[in-house]
């Protein structure tokens, strides 16, 4: 796999500070209530891990076992992850929009 | 198709920032979810479009949708199971699986390209990745042990040495790897032998560290598998898993930083366990000589106390006592009293957990305060109700330096006019710091299960 990531030019350089700007911009004075909810939000994206794995699961010869098992075993712990965290981060959320709704 | 490939990607990332902004915002929160949810989706959906249309094996496609589908049912069985006091542990467990693929994901891109040697960059960063992977994978899964309770502390000062050790290991071992030629040694085998020692290394870092600051340290680890992420996104040549991976780190390393100071303590002390290092510190309450109180006498209290505060702690939410806390709500307010909750930056296990529990039981959040908004006018109250709560309102983490827990922000509980504290039995708080706030003069002990208390105070109330 020719990577051409950083040796053609410095565009991932700019993903890399720009992302890493915006994540903290983007989180700047949320209030403490929604910290629980942000974190189990912001674990589901970590989970993007399975992009790595579904690349690695479509690309192999389908004879190869271990490395088709392997990354299956990484997809499917990815998307636990990620399922999970989005689902009870919408569990949370919708406690708080559920007693805003009942007391109006 | 790859411009499509590409413009699928940038949606992706959008979603997730977009998501994340949205996140911040109590009134939009919920929209928020469903567009990180999307724009994980549509990445999904766009790389095994990209991959497929590259080289089609559908056979591979058969364990792709498998996975994704056993996946998704897991999670969302785990994500509705678990209790809201289990919280957490669940993030912590969620964020060890996010861990593990790392490594997995790793050392199969080594295997994949045993025959075709691969940059040297690719080589770091899959090293980097499945490093930190393996370091999040168990360091979060002695997080979710210690967070359940179920953790014995073993040989802390073992554990501290070792990871220490460990720690240098890996990074000489790392060093010398890329820099030395001609070691012999093969990427994979190098690549196992490093994740191995860093699984090991995961454990010893994590056991020191003390109970009350895991929450810190689910969220370090949290932002440890955002940059791990990141670093396999180089690998794959992907900027969508660098994007989200940095997204995770900056927001996790913040959210942590905030927690930090909320308990005024500094990221390297907790991540050094110097929370338990101190033998001398650890207490109990077994000497302490407390004035006890019923329920009667405690509902005739509440029944002439004008303005009341309701400090929850965990132990509340364990004994499942909200829905109780409300229904006092509700009747003291109905005879005039004003109420407020009052909640500490990290009630419950983490920030803005015991928010989620109140709302759990339908407690509107208007009547809720955070510490820092109430502490200087707490002589304002006379009335303060401690449920489940212990850390947070010990005043030796004002005034007794050898205690664990000093230097910590906590409710002046104390200062209010009468302090009732309910508690199932002496035991100490979390921290397992004695509290000298049960022998103050105005302070009195409710024994009991917090719900049956509150309960029976209920009902006496409506006698009155």
């Amino acid at each position: 796999m020719a990577n051409q990531f950083f040796i053609s030019d410095i565009d991932g350089m700019y993903v890399l500070f720009f992302s890493l700007l915006i994540g903290i911009e983007v989180i700047k004075n949320v209030p403490a209530i929604l910290h629980t909810p942000l974190m189990s939000g912001a674990n589901a994206i970590s989970g993007i891990i399975l992009i790595g794995g579904i690349i690695q699961l479509l690309s192999v010869e389908s004879t190869a076992y271990f490395e088709i098992i392997a990354s299956a075993l990484a997809v499917l712990m990815a998307t636990i992850n990620i399922a999970g965290g989005f689902f009870v981060t919408h569990r949370m959320l919708s406690m708080f929009s559920s007693s805003k709704a009942k007391n109006k | 198709m790859d411009l499509l490939i590409d413009i699928a990607y940038l949606l992706a990332a959008i979603g997730f920032i977009l998501g994340l902004k949205l996140m911040g915002n109590p009134k939009k929160a919920k929209i928020g979810n469903y567009v990180a949810a999307i724009g994980m989706v549509i990445a999904i959906i766009a790389t095994a479009i990209l991959i497929l249309n590259n080289s089609p094996k559908v056979a591979n496609v058969v364990f792709l949708i498998a996975a994704l589908t056993i996946g998704t049912i897991i999670g969302r069985f785990m994500a509705y199971k678990v209790e809201m006091t289990g919280m957490p542990q669940l993030v912590s467990l969620f964020n060890a699986l996010g861990g593990a693929a790392a490594v997995i994901i790793s050392i199969n891109e080594a295997v994949i390209n045993l025959n075709t040697p691969l940059s040297l960059l690719v080589n770091i960063v899959l090293t980097l990745g499945a490093i930190l992977g393996g370091i999040s994978f168990t360091g979060s899964i002695v997080a979710y042990f210690k967070l359940a309770n179920k953790f014995n502390i073993g040989n802390q000062n073992l554990a501290r040495i070792l990871s220490r050790l460990l720690l240098l290991i890996i990074i000489a071992g790392s060093v010398a790897f890329f820099i030395v030629p001609g070691l012999g040694i093969s990427f994979l085998t190098f690549i196992v032998v490093m994740s191995v020692i860093s699984l090991i290394y995961g454990v010893v870092f994590t056991v020191p560290i003390g109970g009350a600051d895991m929450p810190v340290l689910v969220s370090f680890l949290n932002a440890i598998t955002g940059v791990a992420t990141a670093f396999s996104g180089i690998a794959f040549n992907s900027p969508i898993m660098l994007i989200g991976g940095i997204l995770v780190g900056a927001t996790g390393v913040y959210l942590t930083m905030q927690m930090c100071t909320a308990m005024n303590r500094s990221l390297a002390v907790v991540l050094a366990g110097k929370i338990t290092s101190g033998n001398a510190s650890k207490g109990s309450n077994a000497s302490i000589q407390v004035q006890r109180i019923t329920s009667v006498e405690t509902a005739s209290l509440l029944a002439f106390s004008k303005n009341i505060a309701i400090i929850p702690g965990y132990g509340m939410a364990v004994a499942q006592a909200q829905q109780a806390c409300y229904e006092l709500q509700k009747n003291l307010m109905s005879k005039g009293a004003s109420l407020t909750y009052i909640i500490h930056p990290v009630a419950g296990r983490m920030p803005g957990h015991m928010n989620v529990l109140l709302a759990e039981a339908n407690i509107d959040y208007k009547y809720i305060k955070d510490m820092v908004d109430v502490n200087d006018a707490m002589e304002q109250f006379d009335t303060a109700i401690i449920i489940g709560a212990n850390d947070v309102v010990n005043p030796a983490a004002e005034t007794d330096e050898d205690s664990v827990i000093y230097g910590m922000p906590i409710i002046k509980a104390y200062q209010a006019k009468q302090v009732i504290v309910m508690k199932r039995g002496m035991a100490t708080g979390y921290s397992g710091a004695s509290n000298p706030l049960l022998e103050r003069n105005n302070c009195k002990v409710l024994f009991g299960d917090a719900k049956e208390s509150l309960t029976k105070i209920i009902d006496e109330l409506k006698k009155i």
